[in-house]
């Protein structure tokens, strides 16, 4: 730190660095209202003002985000969605929606990440790519984490890496000497139960394609596009002692499956850390029950556990403050004045497919440049206010832009840990004149929203 | 002109996750997000070269990304582009019921496109949600 600017960052990961560290450029450090198609400066009063207007004279608004703001913020938001009768909605809608209601049809049996650092010897990454989503997942909680009961695997991917970088050399070498391609077919056996042979802490991933976290595992298995659910059902027969019919599914030949599956068993603790590979590809929250299901039948033979890979910093704590205040985690209509949630009929890409939203409120997120185009085209057709800190596609296609501080960095917060462990976040620099927290924001909004529609009453 | 049908995936990487956070108006998201990678096999099929511009088209849209060889190849008739609103020109909006569209395993077709630009931010929001 230095004269209120951050100057380097410690113990963070990449993305976490490159949020410390360019948090002050692309900034939005004035409100912004669109007049005459142009978006100009206003003061803070006027956006707030128009913000409510809008809101107020909307009989069908949405409300979306949430997941890049502190639980505090959400609670407000909630307290909004109510007053003028729209539907709010978080990121989960397009990240682990599925899930959440496959948790709901199926249960889960999860945990926090402290118990798998210490205790979990079999680690499976299915369709999830923690090397560039979560990039101190394994190292910190999982594979590569130095476990009270379990080592690190760190030092054996090492000299796995050492060995296959110096084969490479080698081959390279020969090259050069003989002045042609030299190629040696594999020495080792290819199999799983010969990579995952080892005593201590072991990692595998599935995917459809060859990641870096593929990289890193023990033993990569690739999926055919769109078939985990097959894939999932197999193992789960083969864990229950039943015969495959058939040679291979979802490409992988049914010997493997039968290996993987002994390993599964065998395993004193094992966990499933599944990705948004099951949730967006075809099946979606069937794919998930399968995995759940999964689990559940591991669980009759040894300890077995599951753990979604949540994206934002609170996506968890979104879901948890929606379910707290109104009985649901996302997707909730108040348009009847009490809480209803139909994923698929209330959800946000849903509605906005239909053309039946007629103003827009988005707090720091950016869904213009993460929705469908059709989704996107009918939220940029109505009136659209966007309370970001960043300048993003969302605020350029906004009516109305309010700039709101950084939680965890300009100001504190309570966020939610993908485990559901809730951390308080501090503030580090002092946000920059006239950039007040999205708490603050959404609570003078509301303020002003309560007086509109009492003015409005009072004249009827 | 040679056309490959090809299975479209959509995912994070590590540099866009790290461009979002530059700011979506920076070089470092664009440069990030206006890619695909191709498998070499595929890409000698197209005859193109890396950093050539190739033209993605979906029963939902389309969009010209420059090429880029798989890192981790081989993945024949496989194609990786990262989330961003390139990539959701071309994802199916339909949700099933389920609130959740499809971002993975979409068939496409790839073609070359060497005349043809990457749009900017700003170009791709005009061109496609210009509003009216």
């Amino acid at each position: 730190m230095k004269n209120n600017v951050i100057t380097s960052v410690k113990n963070a990961c990449a993305v976490g660095e490159s949020k410390f560290l360019n948090y002050a450029s692309h900034r939005c450090l004035k409100p912004l209202i669109r007049k005459n198609g142009e978006l100009v400066e206003a003061s803070l009063d006027e956006a707030i003002q128009k913000s409510a207007e809008i809101l107020a004279g909307a009989s069908y608004p949405i409300l979306y985000g949430w997941s890049c703001t502190s639980c505090e913020a959400i609670r407000v938001g909630l307290e909004l969605a109510e007053e003028i009768g729209g539907v709010i909605d978080n990121t989960s809608t397009i990240c682990h929606g599925p899930s959440v209601l496959s948790i709901q049809d199926v249960g889960i049996a999860s945990c926090t990440l402290g118990q798998l650092r210490h205790r979990a010897d079999l680690i499976i990454y299915w369709g999830s790519n923690p090397w560039s989503a979560h990039p101190r997942h394994i190292d910190r909680y999982t594979a590569f984490s130095k476990g009270r009961f379990q080592p690190s695997a760190w030092r054996g991917y090492l000299s796995r890496l050492s060995a296959t970088l110096t084969k490479k050399r080698l081959l390279r070498a020969a090259s050069l000497v003989l002045r042609r391609k030299v190629s040696v077919p594999p020495e080792v056996d290819q199999s799983p139960s010969y990579a995952l042979a080892r005593k201590e802490r072991r990692m595998i991933v599935v995917d459809v394609r060859r990641t870096r976290s593929a990289e890193l595992a023990d033993y990569f298995l690739r999926v055919e596009p769109n078939k985990d659910y097959e894939l999932l059902q197999a193992l789960r027969m083969l864990i229950r002692d039943e015969e495959l019919d058939v040679d291979e599914v979802a490409g992988v030949p049914v010997a493997v499956l039968e290996e993987i599956a002994d390993i599964m068993i065998g395993c004193e603790l094992g966990v499933i850390f599944f990705g948004v590979g099951l949730t967006m590809s075809q099946g979606k929250l069937r794919n998930v029950d399968a995995a759940l299901s999964l689990v559940r039948d591991l669980n009759q033979r040894t300890k077995f556990l599951i753990m979604p890979m949540r994206g934002h910093f609170n996506v968890t704590g979104a879901d948890m403050v929606f379910t707290w205040q109104t009985g649901f985690p996302y997707a909730v209509d108040f348009s009847h004045g009490y809480p209803r949630y139909n994923p698929g009929e209330t959800s946000l890409i849903d509605i906005l497919c239909r053309g039946e939203a007629d103003a827009g409120l988005v707090v720091a997120s950016d869904p213009v440049a993460h929705f469908p185009r059709e989704a996107v085209q009918n939220l940029v057709n109505n009136p659209l206010i966007v309370i970001d800190p960043h300048v993003s596609a969302t605020s350029l296609m906004a009516d109305v832009v309010i700039p709101s501080a950084f939680v965890g960095i300009e100001t504190e917060g309570t966020a939610y840990r993908m485990d559901h462990v809730p951390l308080p976040l501090k503030k580090v620099v002092e946000p920059p004149d006239g950039c007040l927290p999205d708490t603050v924001i959404l609570q003078r909004i509301l303020r002003q929203v309560r007086k509109l529609r009492r003015r409005e009453g009072e004249g009827n | 002109m040679p056309k490959l049908k090809v299975s479209l995936l959509t995912g994070r990487t590590l540099s866009q996750g790290q461009g979002k956070e530059y700011g979506k108006l920076s070089e470092e998201y664009w440069k990030s997000v206006t890619v695909c990678e191709i498998d070499p096999e595929d890409m000698k099929r197209l005859k193109i070269k890396e950093g050539n511009n190739v033209k993605l088209t979906t029963s939902f849209g389309s969009t010209v990304l420059r090429a880029v060889k798989s890192m981790r190849a081989p993945h024949p008739g496989i194609v990786f582009i990262p989330y961003g609103p390139w990539a959701n020109l071309l994802v199916n909006a339909g949700t099933h019921g389920t609130g959740m569209p499809s971002f993975k395993g979409l068939s496409a077709e790839i073609e070359p496109a060497l005349g043809e630009k990457v749009l900017s931010l700003q170009g791709l929001m005009k061109k496609h949600y210009k509003r009216e």
